[in-house]
């Protein structure tokens, strides 16, 4: 792939919080990158890293008692972390649109709908009152809110849970970002509003062509949208890869256990889910080892004890495993092809971490 | 919007009939009266019993209090008998309120400012000063901080005048005296409220929007916020203007709060119960009014009472 | 990066131990708020300094050779010296000893007037709050109405009624001093009543009794420790006030209020009247509003140092 197909590129990023308890290693050693135009999701459990690696690209965790340690965030080649507050401020209202898991909670209860939407242009000259407030009434329109001119004067209160998200779209959209991220957009809402909202996204990427970041715990939100898929856990990505690859290549055993606890059709009745055991690690001690490897049926000594390297098995397919490692007992998990990636090219992860 | 007014109109209403008629009540129980003078004889006794009005049957009593009351006639000043109460709260209300609006003022505007910026410098140094000032603030009764001052700058220093109230500089004492513990605990709300705000997931999505600091803080922060301060104004407004009371008597400013003080002594109890139903009324009123302005304020509540 | 040994890479499976491990000891609610509190610089000097008044205020009369009454004509407003050791007020008498009988009748009159309210209010509270029903509406109606009465007036009101004195002045403080442990108790009460640990309870047949005392009091008796801690504060306030007006304790008892406003008359010659009782009010609100803040961060640590 060429690089300028690329709008967002993280770099070996390490990002971390100041706690009353210590150092919360929140992301550890985060690579991916974005396409134009293509979906990614990024799919874990609860306290993974997820939202805090969706939000740090914009820079919106709160610092302190957040901060980077290493690593780089490139939009669109310019490197996030050394923006100034202005370049920052313009990422944020123009290049990049960010839409929040709780629309209840997410819209300010003082001001009114259509406010809120414009203020998206707030400090911009190059666009007059007038047009601001056709822009916010087109984004609205353009997202499925009915009677608009109505909705325009209204609080959020007034609102549904379903139409909350929709203005929380609007805003994300209404100054036509090149890239939109979708922290769990879906989780707080009704499930029939849950597929409308989905199939909305979708419908507006294939309008306005933008890239969508999508952040779920839910694999059936991925199946359903995404074009490439990041598996994130306690910290770190375990495996990335096309759709097809990490549904039906699945080659790391978390990916393993996550799909193996959602229903399907032809799950029997009766039939129980299998789930992954255990909780995730303590990201105050992140283990020195695996992540994952506490709670892995697949575990070996190695993986106590050494960080995966990263494999590759596809262009588009890699996984940090040690099962792909050539001393590695033959499992449904080890692949033929698998290319251990050289430390210091993209996927080493710090041993001293 | 209206109906939410009427509503708190009613209420407020009928907290004042029920205040009048507590106050009625309570009147015919209390013991010792102002004609318990031994010097006085029987048949005096008898012509002002019947001259208050103390002859008649209770019901009776009642509705002319109420009928009295509604005329503005609090009744008169059993110690200074060619007054009426209603004519010495005339003379000496302005005093109070004008020592209460601006003692009001300034711990408002200056407890909300301290209460912003300590929470926008959390845990620097400012913030320790801010938080300091608070705890100070409300361990100290407002009479001490007044007997303070007055010691301080008045006495000691002889910076500013120590009594009376004839002019700007006389007010600046009293007017600080009073506010300080207001000042301190709105400070303290303020500051609680700023951070429980900021932690608010709309502050991210306004930092998301790509907006500044200082619009972020305006606009979102403060003004959702205030909401809090503002249940707490009806409370305020109360406690500041009892301490006119004791800082009258302190700076000996001709206010209510010094006739009430010498009424509470004399036994004046007519007295007494008219500024007391007075005071009453007043405030339940700033309730009302406080009630109104919030409603102004937050959407949720205005719209929500359609 | 070390070298791989083949022998390292079998298959052992999940580790049942590390999986679930907690690495954190656990301790009770009450253990941990203790620990918090303890933690807490400021609350515990507030905690101390109480105490150490408490103590003084029951002992120091006993030991001095003067009484809160005896007046000494040859010794008027005295600064401190070695026979008085806070000096005297303007008719002689001994200012150390006026100021713990003061402390006494402060103290108590703060502490009891406190604790009835939050005993009234928390059962009147908790009744309306558990049962809801008519009557919460009944009550509920009254207490919205005394609620918009100011508290200082209906005090004021009652203390004319019952006469002057510490006895009449507490329960006047009580009179409508329950009325805000009694609207926060019930929407608390309401709250958990909600909750599907209660419901769990109820479903399982427990009786009404032990739900209350089992769920519902441990998860109010934080917050209503709190409470009282901050409201004792306020009703010493409250005392000094009254006492100031001239509507409170009648000599020969004393409190701090009342000494203060005998001693703001002579402010110009022997400030140390006013300032040193002024002193002793204003350590002991600092020390109760340090305890009262822990206490709260302590037992609700989601609002640690939001205040």
């Amino acid at each position: 792939m060429a690089e300028n197909d690329n709008i967002l590129e993280m770099k070996n990023v390490v990002y971390s919080f100041h706690t009353y308890g210590g150092e919360v290693k929140a992301v550890r050693d985060v690579s991916f990158a974005v396409r134009k135009g293509e979906i990614l999701g990024i799919v874990g459990e609860s306290g993974c890293g997820k939202s805090v690696t969706a939000q740090c690209i914009m820079r919106l965790n709160p610092e302190p008692p957040g901060f980077f340690e290493g690593g780089e965030i490139l939009f669109d080649g310019k490197n996030v972390l050394k923006m100034s507050n202005k370049e920052l401020r313009k990422l944020r209202g123009q290049d990049i649109g960010f839409v929040f898991q709780d629309p209840m909670t997410s819209l300010n209860p003082t001001m009114r709908v259509g406010a809120q939407i414009e203020e998206v242009f707030l400090g911009r000259t190059d666009v007059t009152k007038k047009e601001v407030k056709e822009k916010a009434l087109e984004i609205m329109r353009l997202v499925g809110i009915s009677d608009v001119e109505k909705r325009y004067k209204q609080y959020p209160h007034e609102l549904s849970g379903g139409m909350k998200q929709r203005v929380m779209i609007a805003i994300a959209l209404v100054s036509r970002p090149g890239l939109v991220i979708c922290d769990e957009p879906t989780t707080s809402l009704d499930v029939t509003i849950e597929a409308q909202i989905l199939d909305l996204l979708l419908e507006l990427r294939d309008k306005l062509g933008m890239s969508i970041i999508m952040i779920t715990h839910d694999l059936g939100v991925i199946a359903r949208m995404c074009d490439r898929v990041i598996v994130m856990y306690g910290g770190k990505i375990v495996e990335k890869g096309t759709v097809q690859e990490i549904f039906y290549d699945t080659a790391h055993p978390y990916t393993k256990g996550l799909i193996g606890s959602i229903a399907k059709l032809d799950t029997k009745k009766g039939e129980r889910l299998q789930s992954i055991e255990g909780t995730p690690p303590d990201l105050f001690f992140p283990p020195k080892g695996c992540p994952f490897a506490a709670r892995c049926e697949y575990a070996m000594d190695v993986c106590k004890d050494e960080p995966p390297y990263q494999y590759k098995l596809t262009d588009e397919h890699f996984t940090n495993c040690w099962l792909q490692n050539e001393y590695a007992p033959d499992t449904d998990m080890k692949k033929d092809n698998a290319v251990a990636i050289e430390a210091k090219k993209e996927g080493e992860v710090k041993a001293d971490e | 919007m209206r109906k939410y007014i009427f509503k708190r109109v009613i209420a407020a209403i009928l907290t004042v009939w029920v205040l009048i008629t507590v106050v009625f009540f309570l009147v015919r129980l209390m013991p010792g009266d102002p004609f318990t003078n031994p010097k006085l004889t029987p048949e005096v006794r008898e012509n002002m019993e019947s001259y208050y009005g103390f002859d008649k049957p209770l019901i009776v009593q009642y509705g002319n209090y109420m009928v009295n009351l509604i005329k503005g006639d609090f009744g008169y000043s059993m110690k200074f008998t060619n007054k009426t109460v209603a004519n010495i709260i005339g003379e000496t209300f302005p005093f109070s309120a004008d020592l209460g609006i601006r003692a009001l003022v300034l711990a408002v505007s200056f407890g909300l400012v301290l209460g912003i910026v300590s929470a926008r410098n959390r845990g620097k140094g400012i913030d320790f000063f801010c938080v300091i000032v608070a705890v100070l603030g409300t361990s100290i009764p407002d009479f001490i901080m007044g007997a303070v001052l007055q010691y301080g700058f008045g006495i000691k220093w002889g910076l500013l005048p120590v009594a009376r109230y004839e002019g700007i500089e006389y007010t600046i004492l009293p007017a600080c005296a009073l506010a300080f513990y207001t000042l301190a605990s709105v400070s303290r709300i303020m500051r609680a409220s700023m951070l429980e705000v900021a932690s608010q997931d709309y502050i991210k999505t306004a930092r998301s929007k790509g907006l500044g600091e200082f619009r972020i803080t305006a606009k979102h922060q403060i003004r959702n916020a205030i909401m809090p301060v503002m249940t707490v104004m009806g409370p305020t407004v109360a406690s500041v203007l009892t301490g006119t009371f004791v800082i009258e008597s302190i700076f000996a400013i001709p206010g209510m709060g010094k006739h009430y003080v010498d009424s509470v002594s004399n036994n004046d109890y007519s007295m007494v119960l008219g500024m007391t139903l007075f005071y009453g009324v007043f405030l339940i009123f700033c309730n009302l009014v406080v009630d109104i302005l919030y409603g102004v304020a937050d959407p949720r509540v205005r719209i929500g009472e359609r | 990066m070390a070298e791989l040994k083949k022998e390292s890479f079998v298959i052992k499976g999940k580790d049942n131990i590390r999986m679930e491990s907690i690495s954190r000891p656990s301790l009770s609610f009450w253990q941990d708020a203790w620990r918090r509190l303890k933690k807490n610089k400021a609350a515990m000097f507030g905690l101390s300094l109480i105490i150490f008044y408490a103590l003084l205020s029951i002992f120091a009369p006993m030991f001095s050779q003067y009484t809160q009454s005896q007046m000494d004509v040859n010794a008027r407003s005295q600064m401190m010296s070695s026979a008085h050791w806070l000096g005297t007020d303007s008719t002689g008498r001994d200012l150390w000893v006026r100021i713990w009988m003061g402390g006494r009748v402060s103290l108590s009159i703060g502490l009891i007037a406190a604790v009835v309210n939050m005993c009234v209010g928390a059962v009147i509270g908790g009744f309306c709050g558990f049962y809801g029903g008519k009557l919460d509406m009944i009550v509920m109606r009254i207490v919205d109405i005394l609620y918009g009465i100011p508290s200082l007036i209906i005090t004021i009101l009652v203390v004319m009624v019952l006469g002057k004195g510490i006895a009449p002045l507490i329960i006047a403080m009580c009179v409508v001093g329950w009325i805000g442990t009694c609207r926060f108790v019930r929407g608390e009460v309401y709250r958990i009543k909600e909750q599907d640990f209660v419901l769990a309870a109820k479903v399982l047949g427990i009786p009404d009794f032990k739900i209350i005392v089992k769920h519902i009091i441990p998860n109010i008796l934080g917050m209503l420790i709190t409470n009282l801690c901050m409201a004792i504060p306020g009703a010493i306030f409250q005392e000094a006030f009254l006492s100031y007006v001239g509507l409170g304790v009648t000599p020969p008892n004393c409190s701090w209020g009342v000494i203060c406003k005998e001693g703001i008359a002579y402010l110009r010659n022997s400030p140390h009247q006013v300032l040193i009782p002024a002193f002793f009010v204003c350590t002991t609100m600092l020390a109760l509003n340090l305890l009262g803040n822990g206490l709260r961060d302590a037992v609700d640590p989601k609002l640690r140092g939001t205040e």
